[in-house]
């Protein structure tokens, strides 16, 4: 069986995901404050040229993060 | 009658607020910083009809009001505080129309604050084009404001709003959007404060619990008092953002749900993501980027050298006109050398500055910025940079003034202050002149293994060395500075647009003026203590300098030119400089400097490039003085007169170099730094801990070389 991914930070570029809750409160505002809210639909669209950060879109728009940072978002 | 209402742009970054500021102001703006912070501050008039006018303020982009960066804490900063000076009659919300969800955030938080507000739905034609259908009215009235469709690019729907603007009332009608009794179900810490501070609104009094910490304008009292109220009530004010920011989000999808119809895939996103297949590609991406960084460096060089020539060479023959046509004299002196002097050395820097940011707004007006930064960031993250630093570093080739006024594009406080640090490592501009002149006298001008030229490799060497230092100093002082905010790299990467040519001339405009007008007045005050020191001495000494020079014994044997040349070496070594040079002469002994190369050290304080003047001032004494000779061929030749060995060797040639290399040796860059810093904290930190590197890396390199 294929393994579940379950962070952001663990798909490839062109895989997507629905956000479903948060592991840092903190970062969770800043992050829902941009956009990233509960049941919104994610998509991976590519890498930095050095592995890190990642850019994301998420209802429309692109939005880069650290690796580290998209750790924090739990997906369905 | 003209009535001086205020009104504040308060918007999202990327949605186009400096644009619309612009067409409201024109060029009727000032721009100055808030107090305290280096946050452009930009306020400007605005004809709204035949008889009014009102005042416009921009304020910073902001995603919340809740802060990331001080550029946000600003707009909560001026919308919280009825007592601050921009403090608005009227808000106009500008609202990027294919993002409204996320904008709306912001807008149902100021609206909140009860402030008459209006918004400014712009990209209209961008959003009909990718198939948004915003029904205005029925979205307007759900939200109880004034709706107006604009276009800030093309200028479309500016004369509404700009009606709309004139017809606003003094009451706010916008619909409550947070019930706060559900939030916080005990009210009365709320009303405590709002008692406290006198203000009308719940959710004001809520921003300052949030915030007490950060707000300006608060006094410590009132700080302390705040902090124990909270902590007796026992405030979570994470918990209760996360709670606040869902419930808005929850209102926002209520309010959106049957008046925005949004497509199943958004056109303009594609194109931009073809860009970006290429701009951020693992090969294509980062050789584009240091082709990009290649063509500013050799910009900044290449374009600037005529018009910077053109500035000195027009200050040279004004000198010489003041000293031509004005009565001889101190006063005379004081205006040619020392006011002149430092006025030329202002002004010299406009043509760096000015390409410097012509090519920084473009590079941010079309997006590209941030993909630099999201390439970059892995790597400037290692030595505590950011993916925006790169561009101040490189720009430090050139020159660290205009670089480190670039440098307020770092949002993070951190991040701005270490590249702001170690930019001036990096080896500029100024510095060419006196490696070149130290590697021809000490460098034989061979090639190794037939190959490569030793001159060449040396000066490169010099290169490496100062990005080297650079990136070592940064990654030490990661671990000194400590952090007031935590890092934060969320970040919206805007579509691709094109440049619009007026935003770049502006920004061009701004950051001269800013430069000639702040940094400028402290470059003239030290150019005029230098200009002292250097011209001034004992009056017994100089007297007697007068008389020795006039007496037949010279005036018979020299010319009038060779007896000039020689009365100001001799006046130099006399003066207070002179005497500083002699009295600092132990101290630099053991990296091998004489008194001579003392002067020079301190003379170099007002440019670095004015040490090869002061050489040539200094050795016309040596040897045969009817013979001019080039400054390389008197510093060759030069010799101390206790020992009679040659004073340039390649141990003191090379550590003269690696000084030169390290020392915070330009006021103009410490003026800049204080002016970006607002503190006298940061310059002085950074004179001491490179005239701290210069002093140890030159007495290793003399003491291992001699």
């Amino acid at each position: 069986m294929k393994k579940v991914k379950t962070k952001l930070s663990q798909l490839a570029p062109g895989e997507s995901g629905i956000i479903k809750e948060f592991t840092d409160l903190e970062m969770s505002v800043k992050l829902m404050e941009m956009g990233c809210l509960p049941g919104e639909a994610i998509q991976v669209e590519r890498i930095a040229p050095l592995g890190d950060p990642i850019a994301v879109n998420i209802s429309g728009y692109q939005l880069s993060l650290r690796k580290k940072e998209a750790s924090t978002i739990i997906l369905q | 009658m003209k009535t001086n209402l205020k009104v504040a742009l308060v918007g999202n970054p990327n949605t186009g607020k400096s644009t619309l500021f612009n067409s409201l102001t024109g060029l009727n703006q000032k721009i100055g910083n808030f107090p305290g912070v280096t946050v452009d501050k930009k306020t400007g008039q605005c004809k709204l009809n035949a008889q009014q006018e009102a005042m416009v303020i921009d304020l910073p982009g902001a995603y919340s009001l809740y802060p990331k960066s001080k550029d946000e804490g600003i707009v909560l900063d001026v919308l919280v505080d009825p007592s601050n000076p921009v403090h608005p009659d009227l808000v106009v919300f500008i609202a990027d129309a294919t993002n409204l969800k996320r904008n709306l955030l912001l807008y149902t938080q100021v609206a909140d604050l009860k402030i008459p507000v209006i918004i400014a739905l712009n990209m209209m034609d961008l959003a009909k084009r990718s198939g948004f259908q915003i029904k205005v009215d029925d979205l307007s009235a759900k939200l109880g404001v004034r709706i107006v469709p604009i276009s800030a690019r093309s200028g479309a729907g500016i004369a509404d709003l700009k009606q709309a603007i004139a017809e606003a009332g003094k009451i706010p009608l916008q619909a409550d959007v947070l019930d706060l009794k559900e939030l916080l179900p005990d009210g009365r810490l709320i009303e405590d404060v709002q008692q406290e501070f006198s203000l009308n609104q719940p959710y004001a009094a809520l921003q300052y619990l949030h915030h007490y910490q950060h707000l300006s304008f608060l006094k410590a009292s009132q700080i302390d008092d705040l902090a124990q109220k909270l902590e007796q009530s026992g405030f979570k004010s994470q918990q209760l953002q996360a709670r606040e920011t869902i419930a808005r989000y929850h209102f926002i999808n209520e309010t959106l749900f049957d008046t925005l119809i949004s497509p199943d895939n958004p056109v303009q996103e594609s194109y931009s993501n073809r860009i970006d297949h290429i701009l951020t590609h693992k090969i294509w991406g980062l050789a584009i980027f240091m082709a990009v960084l290649f063509i500013i460096f050799q910009s900044i060089y290449a374009w600037s050298e005529y018009p910077m020539s053109l500035i000195e060479s027009l200050f040279i023959w004004l000198v010489n006109a003041v000293h031509d046509y004005l009565p001889a004299g101190a006063l005379t002196n004081l205006l040619a050398d020392g006011i002149l002097a430092g006025l030329s050395g202002v002004l010299v820097f406009i043509p760096q500055i000015a390409i410097l940011f012509a090519f920084i707004a473009v590079l941010e007006d079309t997006g590209y910025m941030a993909r630099v930064t999201f390439m970059m960031d892995r790597i400037m993250r290692k030595v505590g940079l950011n993916g925006k630093s790169v561009v101040p570093i490189i720009g430090g080739l050139a020159c660290a003034v205009p670089s480190i006024m670039s440098a307020r594009n770092i949002e993070n406080w951190k991040d701005r202050i270490i590249t702001i640090m170690v930019t001036p490592l990096v080896s500029c501009s100024a510095r060419l002149p006196i490696y070149t002149l130290l590697i021809a006298l000490v460098v034989p001008d061979e090639r190794l293994w037939g190959l490569f030229n030793l001159q060449g490799l040396a000066l490169m060497g010099m290169y490496l060395l100062s990005m080297l230092s650079a990136v070592l100093v940064a990654w030490v002082m990661k671990y000194l500075i400590k952090a007031r905010e935590r890092g934060y790299f969320i970040m919206e990467l805007p579509v691709y647009r094109m440049p619009r040519w007026n935003n770049v001339a502006l920004t061009m405009y701004e950051k001269v003026k800013a430069f000639v007008l702040e940094a400028g007045k402290v470059i003239i005050a030290i150019s005029v203590i230098l200009w002292v020191l250097a011209s001034y001495g004992p009056p017994a000494k100089f007297k007697a300098i007068d008389q020795q020079f006039a007496s037949p014994a010279y005036t018979a044997k020299y010319s009038a030119e060779q007896i000039d040349h020689l009365k100001a070496s001799a006046k130099l070594e006399n003066s207070f400089a002179g005497i500083l040079g002699k009295s600092i002469e132990p101290v630099i002994k053991p990296l091998g400097f004489d008194w001579k190369i003392g002067i020079a050290l301190i003379t170099s304080f007002a440019a670095r490039e004015v040490f090869v003047g002061t050489m040539a001032t200094l050795y016309s004494v040596e040897g045969d003085a009817s013979r001019m000779d080039s400054v390389k061929e008197k510093m060759a030749s030069a010799r101390n007169p206790e020992t009679g060995q040659l004073v340039f060797t390649l141990p003191v040639a090379f550590s003269l170099m690696i000084f030169y290399a390290y020392a915070m040796q330009c006021m103009s860059t410490l003026a800049v730094v204080y002016r970006e810093t607002k503190s006298w904290k940061w310059p002085i930190t950074q004179f001491v801990y490179m005239t701290a590197m210069a002093y140890l890396a030159s007495l290793l390199v003399y003491q291992f070389l001699k």
